[in-house]
């Protein structure tokens, strides 16, 4: 696996675990805007959604907008 | 200060309530009832003669040294044996209680030999004491040489058994019983021919089932059981207290030291981990602290390929600083980071933290624990609101029934299971403790002398989350919850949403039996019996957290413990039995890349405001890099340099190829350690580190006892590391002054409001307290989550099972778990310069009897353990003790590297490695596999040192 094959792995493997959650995608942008670095969240997001499950997909797309927002 | 044994009040102390008053030679005395004469006499300054007795056993009564006169009472009954009664009129010494005593001695004294003068324990002998205190002057027997001349025994690598000076007080064999819980001793014949022996007549101390925690060398009155190092450097003429550097039970010792030499370490009797107990580690294998291979100056070299070069400390500090700043010039700050060590004190990790945010400029800071307990400090703090175990250690003897799941106590915290073994057992009429164990192997505790867990659940590698999701279907579905306790203390809704989860027919142990392997039946009836048999403690280790639900496995345990009631009172909680001495320390102190000291994020930013007005300077408010994180930045080329204080990530972390391919990638690794460790092939600078005994500091246990650690002798190398760290803090321009560890503490305490109380002062008049010390709790604080949880209402998450990625297949077939072994320290480093290796030379692979039949493989032979990561070789060992499909091996050697079979999967939240699941195939074979044989040639290579000598 090489780094960014490792982070979308690292993403899918939070949003399983964290799919029971209430509100899933939200746990997941949140877990991850908490515990990665910035230059792998700069990773993920240029990698794109390919590869992520629905709700990791839809957390890095979360995540993305809150940082091109702000 | 000269030399002091400790007191010793001849029988334990009674833990009654209620009291009595006596009047002792004419004094008048007030103690527990159940105390002994003997003690009350102690307690108020009267020492009775004794031989038979000591504090750290149960009174026996043999040697009748110990009589007393007691009003209305005819006779002279035994001091030790007698309890004492109110009114009660006790003489200790009277003209017929002399002559009785001097002629017990003189019998004692007719069958010992008398060569006081050249005898090890001389000036340190009971029999020798006792004699000169009842006034023996002649023995008017004929040396009756019964057992006299007889062999000595010296198999014991660290203490000698010589009979022919034992006494037959059976000390020995009740402290093996009573303290240790081992059974390894036993007397054999009568009266005067009564001996001692190991196990059976012709065992030996080495090959019998000692353990070696020299719990029979404490109790010895005479030199029958007596340390080496006596025989070989003599008595000792001072102490000083301080704490264990090897494991998270925290065992307190005094160092008894001749100059500057240790001669002991003696387990301290007021300890509050140990309560004066130890494990072979701590009390002997401390030989490390002066092994020759200890690297003693600072060294140098511009590549990995280049020899070592030795420089002065000024030119270390110099040129490391130029080559960090160098780094940070060219690739950005982000291109630097480093490890604080889970062995160094508090005020050693705060300060390479500190560094790391303050002086590199990032927060690319990370610890051992992330390999170890990152997932308790995840999990313990989404549903209690604090990433520590609940209970102090003495918690365990009002417990009922203890569960234990993912640790091997016996192994890993040697300690603390002879204290829970005592609670398991019972004592005084009350019944012993009941035991659940859940683990793949069958731990020595499952069963040992006089226990037998109730239940032992044998599951799968990988399926704790299944097992416990089940058993909280029991419980739920059962009506067994402790619904007053869950309406009161958590949120209500929340533990709505888990109980409807847990209740499906998906999660019943029936159904989930295929995956877990566990008997359904005898699950539902651990899950009763934790349930409903009284006071609940879970205990945990790394089996719970090294799998790729390590986070959800500590959640599901906190959903336990939280729906059973079982948490805020003595008896009960979530323990994490901590690896590492200061893992619980190194957590505390802010080594996690997305948290300061007292785990506050580093996003908040009035905590961050509180640092930088403290420090000086402007906090990066983004998470840094983990370790895995760094070696992919490192692999990707934009993390250049590591500074690595007292890790060996080479030989502790997963999948050695990735790890050594990322350290080969950075331009400066700086190693900061007593030894050339693994890791150190691939550094370009490396400090020498300072042992436990040459600093002072604290360690935090893993009841979060923050405890001293003292300087007995000045550092081999020059400098403690706290001092290390600061010379390179001021050579990067950081205007750092602290004189004493004892104001990088006022630091942290300045910084931390749940060490706000704390201070190298109080910690001395104290001797250890436990976090929170605040203004609330001043003293420190035993057990948390009394009066409701630190996050207010706990917390039920749904922990749903999700499989491992790493399954098993046509070429991997069986899983591979790996755990450690009780005379061994994990990656090894220490307790692989001691005499240790005694007891464990090397790596050895369990294997099934019928896995091994299938492969042709017996006990001894040699075989090739290989995964998708890599493969090793390492003996095989065929034994039951592992299930069918499982194989098991431990990780202290660095030959065997069995990290190179373990592979990048981790824990969904934390990134700590999943060691405890790896799908391999064992073969037989012949020898070395080429990574062992290449990564030997690399180390030869890498060790060098230009004077032309190898360092190793
Ligand atoms: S060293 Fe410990 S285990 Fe060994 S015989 Fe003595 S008390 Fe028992
Ligand atoms: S070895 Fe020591 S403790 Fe044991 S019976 Fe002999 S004298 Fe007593
Ligand atoms: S149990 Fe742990 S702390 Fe205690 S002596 Fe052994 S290694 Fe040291
Ligand atoms: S000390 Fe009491 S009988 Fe030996």
């Amino acid at each position: 696996m090489n780094s960014v094959e490792r982070l979308v792995h690292m993403a899918n493997q939070i949003a399983t675990n964290l799919a029971t959650d209430a509100a899933p995608v939200a746990a997941v942008a949140d877990h991850i805007q908490q515990f990665w670095d910035p230059r792998m969240k700069k990773m993920i997001f240029a990698h794109g959604t390919a590869g992520l499950s629905p709700i990791a997909a839809a957390a890095i797309s979360l995540l993305a907008d809150a940082q091109n927002g702000a | 200060m000269t030399y002091q044994p400790q007191n010793d009040f001849g029988t334990p102390e009674s833990r009654s309530d209620e009291t009595v008053s006596l009047t002792i030679d004419g004094r008048n005395v007030t103690v527990p009832a159940g105390t002994s004469v003997m003690r009350a006499a102690a307690e108020q300054g009267t020492s009775i003669p004794k031989l038979c007795a000591t504090d750290s056993v149960k009174s026996f009564g043999s040697c009748r040294l110990c009589l007393v006169e007691i009003d209305g009472r005819r006779g002279t009954p035994a001091s030790c044996t007698t309890p004492v009664e109110p009114g009660m009129v006790v003489r200790t010494q009277t003209p017929h209680l002399a002559k009785l005593r001097k002629g017990v001695m003189e019998l004692y004294i007719s069958d010992h030999p008398l060569d006081c003068l050249t005898c090890a324990a001389n000036g340190d002998c009971e029999l020798q004491d006792q004699a000169g205190a009842v006034g023996l002057r002649d023995v008017r027997y004929d040396v009756q040489a019964t057992h006299l001349g007889q062999e000595k025994d010296h198999s014991n690598p660290y203490f000698d058994f010589d009979p022919s000076k034992c006494i037959a007080c059976s000390r020995c064999i009740r402290a093996c019983d009573e303290v240790q819980g081992t059974l390894a001793l036993t007397m054999e014949g009568r009266g005067w021919d009564s001996k001692i022996s190991a196990g059976l007549a012709s065992d030996n101390f080495l090959e019998s089932e000692c353990v070696s925690c020299g719990a029979c060398v404490q109790a010895c009155p005479t030199a029958t059981l007596v340390e080496k190092k006596v025989v070989e450097v003599g008595t000792p003429e001072r102490s000083v207290v301080t704490t264990c550097a090897y494991c998270g039970v925290g065992c307190t010792f005094r160092a008894e030291m001749r100059g500057e030499q240790l001669v002991r370490m003696v387990p301290y009797k007021d300890g509050k981990a140990n309560r004066g107990h130890s494990c072979v580690k701590g009390r002997f294998a401390w030989g490390y602290a002066q092994h020759q291979e200890r690297i003693l100056k600072p060294m140098i070299r511009k590549s990995i390929s280049d020899p070592w070069r030795e420089v002065e400390w000024d030119e270390a500090f110099a040129y490391t600083a130029s080559e960090l700043k160098r780094i940070s010039a060219k690739y950005g700050r982000n291109a630097l980071g480093g490890i604080t060590s889970s062995r160094c004190t508090n005020e050693e990790t705060f300060l390479v933290q500190k560094l790391i945010r303050a002086g590199f400029g990032n927060n690319n800071v990370d610890t051992c624990a992330r390999v170890c307990h990152s997932p308790t400090g995840y999990g313990l703090k989404t549903t209690f609101g604090t990433s520590a175990g609940t209970q102090d250690f003495d918690s365990v003897e009002d417990t009922d029934v203890i569960l234990i799941i993912g640790a091997n106590p016996t192994d890993g915290h040697p300690v603390f299971a002879s204290r829970m073994k005592r609670r398991l057992r019972g004592q005084d009429g009350r019944p012993g403790a009941k035991l659940i164990v859940i683990d793949p192997r069958r731990t020595d505790i499952v069963r040992s002398p006089h226990i037998e867990a109730q239940h032992h659940l044998p599951l799968r590698p990988g399926t704790n989350v299944a097992v416990l999701t089940a058993m909280a279907h029991v419980i739920v579905t059962e009506g067994l919850a402790d619904e007053a306790f869950i309406r009161e203390r958590c949120d209500w809704d929340e533990y709505s949403h888990w109980a409807e989860f847990v209740s499906q027919a998906r999660n019943s142990p029936e159904n989930l039996q295929p995956v877990t392997l566990v008997d359904a039946e005898e699950l539902r009836a651990a899950a009763r019996l934790y349930a409903t048999g009284g006071n609940g403690a879970i205990y945990y280790g790394l089996g719970v957290t090294e799998h790729s639900q390590g986070s959800s496995t500590v959640m599901a345990i906190a959903n336990l413990a939280m729906a059973t009631g079982n948490i805020g009172r003595r008896g009960v909680g979530v323990n994490p039995l901590r690896g590492q001495n200061n893992v619980q320390g190194a957590c505390d102190m802010g080594s996690f890349p997305h948290e300061l000291a007292g785990y506050r994020h580093i996003s908040d930013g009035n905590t961050r405001k509180l640092f930088e007005d403290d420090w000086g300077v402007t906090l990066d408010p983004e998470p840094g890099l983990r370790i895995p994180n760094m070696l992919d930045a490192a692999v990707d080329g934009v993390f250049k340099a590591l500074y690595c204080q007292g890790e060996d990530i080479l030989q502790s972390d997963p999948n050695t190829a990735h790890v050594s391919a990322g350290l080969a990638a950075m331009e400066c690794v700086i190693v900061h350690d007593l030894f050339l460790n693994e890791t150190a092939n691939y550094a370009h600078i490396f400090l020498p580190g300072s042992t436990f005994l040459e600093k002072n500091g604290t360690f935090t246990n893993a009841e979060r006892r923050i405890q001293p650690v003292r300087k007995v002798m000045t550092p081999m190398n020059g400098l403690e590391d706290w001092e290390v760290t600061q010379r390179l803090a001021q050579a990067m321009g950081l205007d750092w002054n602290y004189t004493h560890p004892s104001e990088i503490m006022d630091e942290i305490a300045r910084l931390t409001p749940t060490f706000a109380g704390v201070s190298f002062a109080r910690l001395d008049e104290a001797g250890s307290l436990q976090w929170p010390v605040t203004a609330d709790a001043p003293d420190g604080s035993p057990i948390m989550h009394v009066d409701g949880f630190v996050r207010g209402k706990g917390k039920f998450v749904v922990t749903d099972y999700v499989p491992t990625d790493e399954k098993t297949g046509p070429r991997f077939p069986l899983l591979l778990t790996t755990g450690r072994i009780l005379s061994q320290y994990n990656v090894g480093a220490q307790t692989r310069r001691t005499e240790n290796v005694a007891w464990h030379p090397e790596d050895l692979l369990e294997i099934h009897p019928v896995d091994a039949e299938d492969r042709g493989v017996k006990s001894g032979d040699w075989v090739k353990l290989a995964s998708r990561a890599g493969e090793t070789t390492l003996r095989a060992t065929v034994t039951d003790r592992v299930a069918p499909g499982v194989v098991y091996t431990t990780f202290h050697h660095a030959v065997t590297q069995a990290n190179v079979v373990t592979t990048d999967f981790s824990d969904w939240a934390t990134n700590c490695p999943e060691y405890k699941v790896t799908a391999v195939q064992i073969s037989a074979s012949n020898g070395p596999t080429e990574w062992q044989e290449e990564y030997e040639a690399l180390s030869t290579r890498s060790r060098r040192v230009e004077t032309g000598i190898a360092a190793e």
